[in-house]
């Protein structure tokens, strides 16, 4: 079996995997036990499995494992360093910006790769910068308000 | 790969004399706080302990058997307990829908658990209280009159020093049958229940750390996705194994019709599920959604019903200066939760434990019993949060799925579905045809309204699980898809009402109970005809509605509605052109939810860009009464999420499906709303402590899509009276109009 190595939440650390068009998303929940990213489609159309390589806003559904090797991948668990939430983990729980929560990860981590690239959105650039992220409860005037208040922070 | 073949024969004879043994804490991390043994705690809710355990630390464990699908039950149902007791909210644990040790209080539906779940806690809790008194007037020496129970502590109500609940309780149970008189905490004197409590389980969703059902594992667990059939109906012919070859550790699992793959790593499982050639047989034939409407209307009928008959509405009608009518359509939805729906199974010989997010985990267990041979007393189901069910989704069979293949394995087995599956394969909201007459006199008077409704049969009997139907295992088949005849009348003055359904003898696909079932199709219908009325009258849609209630709810729930969007009374349509040659509109719908409960007006602001036919909602308001409010944020996620869910379902949403199977299957193919389509919502709670609580879970998608069609008549004057209100549909629409009427 193959080995990939990569860094995951700060570690460097390998995964064998037999398949190198395994997708990360197995690689995370399954021998990493990150259960924190969640399957939502496999098909690149939802954004609840999204993590961060090198900081963009990944599919994790549609990023083999052989593509994530050699680059730094962020996980919803690997967003809050010694127990302190980050910024947009923070303004969710303030705004309580989930009802089911399952496509939380995913909103969280594309909305701090937005907030990245985009510091102090308005509105409609926060809608835009979230498009590709569905939430089935109708929580988004919530995650759209959590958003603007990370932006804030 | 090792293929295993099993018979329904060898299915049913499998068994043994393993007991199960219901570990409790260890591996239910949701419930390490629970003290009290699985073994004999008290399930009967006529006792205390059956719903209360308290603990020597001063927590308090509560039972429910309805559970959280994520709309804040659990906080608002500690709020009522906390209430009761005199101790803070942050001291309870909810623990809920879990068979081995949560009451049955029926299934978590029809908006029912606070209404039931929570105030059966609550009477449970007031008899605690009592006796918490009477503990505390024999330590302290007073009579219980003069005491109090606060902060967690039974004290004088004079002040002066008191003794903790704990000391008092420590580990023991009540030993007491719920005493349905036992005097509840007066509204006035609330300060926990009203308060917007943080939920308790929105931390743990933001840091990736709660516990989903698809994220249980136990040790020595399979991974295994099941292969539905290519069409409804039909059997299998061949497996080809060779198409699978390459992947490793992968067994397939064939019992009659049902063929699963299962092993140890997850990815090997779902791709084989991809890779595997199979071939099946026909199916039974499907109508087919295109024309559902027409067919709905020609469909054999297996019998009429009149649900509600007030006076002689046809000869009112027949006999009125103006007659109106109009015919509404609602597709099938599917729940489309945004996780495809999981279970974990351990069957150990007679004996089964299933953690799923089933919202009735009581009748799962029931019907799993019953389907797979099993006494009732050796299934034990775990709830375990799921994404979003909003009703029966496919929970219910993927639970079956997991438990024919632990079985059969003889391992426990987590089962998650494809996306494919999930869209495809959960039961549906059915389809409703609605034609709606009236009759009014010369004066506007409504004088006589009669609503037609096609709806697919609803027979009694628990629904078919895909997983035993596949593996011929005999079952009932029930069709029931919830209450989906309520709110076909309306609300507001009129002397002559009939509400008829003809149950239509053919159900093209498999029903469930879907967000306030029937009641968002029937209110569309209702609300947009009253409106349809309103234009023909030439009033404005707001007097037109406030002119024909009584109920001061009715109107206030309306007349804040309006002031808060600040809505000019004025008639409609009123097609006016605003920037970009958009057109722009508003719209208002009222309804009582199952003319009973709760009283939501919407309003909302749209434009309409006849280019693309493209439907812009920019703001929505919402006067929400649903009596006692518990939780107002929790509430007001609710709300918001009826709010916005709706118009996903009213704007995008329609199961398509050929003569053979459901095509809409992925996100492509069943779209729904998007965040560039997110309006602003403005949410006013009107509280009533003087009234008892509703629940909310479901009554503010009522109005939404009839709020949304009057708003696009006022903007455009088209009525849109088939859903999903696609760009294309509303295109063609305007064109339509444009050619016939010229009213643009």
């Amino acid at each position: 079996m193959a080995k990939y190595a990569f860094r995951l939440n700060g570690r460097a650390v390998s995964a064998e995997s037999w398949d190198p068009a395994q997708p990360l998303l197995y690689v995370l929940r399954g021998p990493f036990s990150l259960h924190g990213t969640k399957f939502g489609c496999g098909l690149g159309q939802c954004g609840a499995c999204t993590v961060l390589m090198d900081g963009k806003a990944v599919r994790s559904c549609t990023t083999p494992i052989s593509r994530a090797a050699g680059h730094a991948i962020t996980t919803i668990e690997g967003l809050t360093t010694n127990d302190t939430p980050h910024k947009v983990q923070a303004a969710f729980v303030a705004e309580q910006a989930a009802q089911c929560g399952y496509c939380t990860s995913g909103m969280i981590m594309t909305a701090a790769a937005f907030l990245s690239a985009t510091p102090s959105p308005t509105i409609e650039q926060a809608k835009a910068g979230l498009a590709g992220n569905l939430c089935r409860c109708g929580t988004h005037t919530r995650i759209l308000r959590a958003v603007v208040r990370a932006s804030k922070a | 790969m090792a293929s295993v073949m099993f018979s329904r024969r060898d299915l049913l004879k499998a068994g043994g004399a393993v007991v199960v043994s219901f570990a409790f804490g260890g591996s239910l991390p949701r419930h390490l706080d629970a003290q009290t043994p699985a073994t004999g705690k008290p399930l009967d809710p006529s006792e205390v302990d059956a719903f209360l355990a308290f603990h020597a630390d001063g927590t308090v464990t509560v039972y429910t058997g309805k559970v959280d699908v994520g709309t804040g039950f659990r906080i608002a149902v500690a709020q009522m307990a906390a209430e009761e007791l005199g101790i803070p909210a942050q001291r309870i644990t909810v623990v809920d829908g879990d068979t081995g040790v949560c009451p049955d209080q029926g299934g978590t539906g029809g908006s029912t658990g606070l209404t039931r779940g929570g105030a059966d806690v609550r009477q449970a809790a007031a008899t605690a209280r009592q006796a918490l008194l009477g503990l505390g007037a024999a330590r302290l020496n007073r009579p219980a009159n003069d005491l109090t129970i606060a902060g967690g502590e039974v004290r004088p109500t004079a002040g002066g020093t008191g003794v903790s609940i704990a000391e008092l309780v420590g580990e023991r149970r009540f030993s007491l049958k719920v005493d349905a008189k036992a005097p509840l905490r007066d509204p006035r004197q609330y300060s926990v229940v009203g308060q917007p409590l943080p939920r308790p389980d929105v931390p743990a969703k933001c840091s990736g750390r709660h516990t989903y059902v698809h994220d249980f594992t136990l040790p020595g667990m399979l991974h295994a996705r099941v292969i539905r059939t290519a069409a409804i109906g039909a059997t299998l012919q061949s497996v080809d194994e060779s198409s699978i070859r390459g992947i490793p550790d992968v067994r397939l699992v064939r019992i009659e019709n049902f063929l699963a793959l299962v092993g140890k790593d997850e990815w090997s499982v779902v791709k084989a599920a991809g890779a595997l050639k199979t071939t099946w047989s026909e199916g039974r034939p499907l109508p087919g959604s295109d024309g559902l409407d027409r067919w709905t209307r020609t469909a054999a009928i297996d019998r009429d019903q009149t649900v509600v008959n007030r006076g002689d509405a046809t000869a009112a009608i027949g006999s009125a200066a103006t007659t109106v009518s109009a015919t509404y359509f609602w597709p099938f939805q599917s729940h489309a939760s945004l996780g495809p729906c999981c279970a974990v199974a351990d069957v150990k010989g007679d004996a089964a434990t299933v953690w799923s997010s089933s919202q009735g985990t009581h009748g799962l267990r029931a019907n799993l019993s019953k389907v797979f041979g099993l006494s009732v007393d050796k299934v034990r189901v775990v709830f375990l949060d799921g994404a979003g069910s909003y009703g029966t989704n496919g929970g219910d069979h993927v639970a079956a799925d997991a438990v024919l293949l632990s079985k059969t394995v003889g391992q426990p087995v987590r089962v998650q579905w494809s996306r494919q599956d999930e869209t495809g394969w959960d039961p549906k909201g059915p389809q409703q045809l609605l034609d709606i007459r009236a009759g009014v006199d010369a004066g506007g008077r409504i004088v006589g309204w009669d609503t037609q409704m096609w709806l697919p049969n609803q027979t009694g009997g628990a629904r078919a699980l895909l997983a035993a139907e596949a593996s011929g295992i005999s079952q009932e088949h029930g069709t029931g898809a919830g209450a989906i005849t309520q709110n076909g009348d309306p609300p507001y003055q009129a002397d002559n009402v009939r509400v008829m359904v003809h149950w239509t003898k053919e159900v093209p696909l498999q029903l469930s109970n879907l967000r306030a079932p029937g009641k968002i199709a029937n209110v569309f219908a209702v609300e947009s005809f009253t409106d349809e009325l309103a234009a023909a009258a030439g009033v404005d849609a707001v007097s037109f509605r406030l002119d024909r209630l009584t109920d001061p709810r009715a109107i206030e729930a309306i007349r804040r509605t309006a002031q808060a969007f600040n809505w000019q009374p004025r008639k409609s349509p009123n097609p006016r052109t605003g920037e970009g040659g958009v057109f722009e509109g508003r719209g208002i719908a009222y309804m009582r939810y199952k003319q009973a409960e709760n009283y939501v007006a919407i309003a909302m602001d749209v434009a309409v860009r006849p280019a693309t036919g493209r439907i812009e909602v920019r703001r929505v308001v919402c006067a929400h009464d649903c009596g006692l409010i518990v939780n107002p944020d929790a509430l007001k996620n609710q709300v918001e999420g009826c709010i916005v869910q709706t118009l996903s379902r009213a704007l995008h949403e329609e199961v398509t499906f050929d003569r053979t199977r459901v095509t809409s299957v992925d996100w492509a193919s069943y779209p729904i709303l998007r965040f560039p389509e997110a309006p602003q919502v403005d949410v006013i709670l009107i509280d009533r402590p003087d009234q008892p609580l509703l629940g909310a879970g479901e009554a503010a998608t009522a109005p939404v899509a009839a709020a949304l069609a009057n708003a696009v008549f006022d903007a455009t004057g088209v009525r849109l009276r088939t859903v999903p209100f696609t760009q294309e549909r509303v295109k063609a629409a305007l064109a339509v109009d444009r050619k016939s009427t010229a009213v643009l």
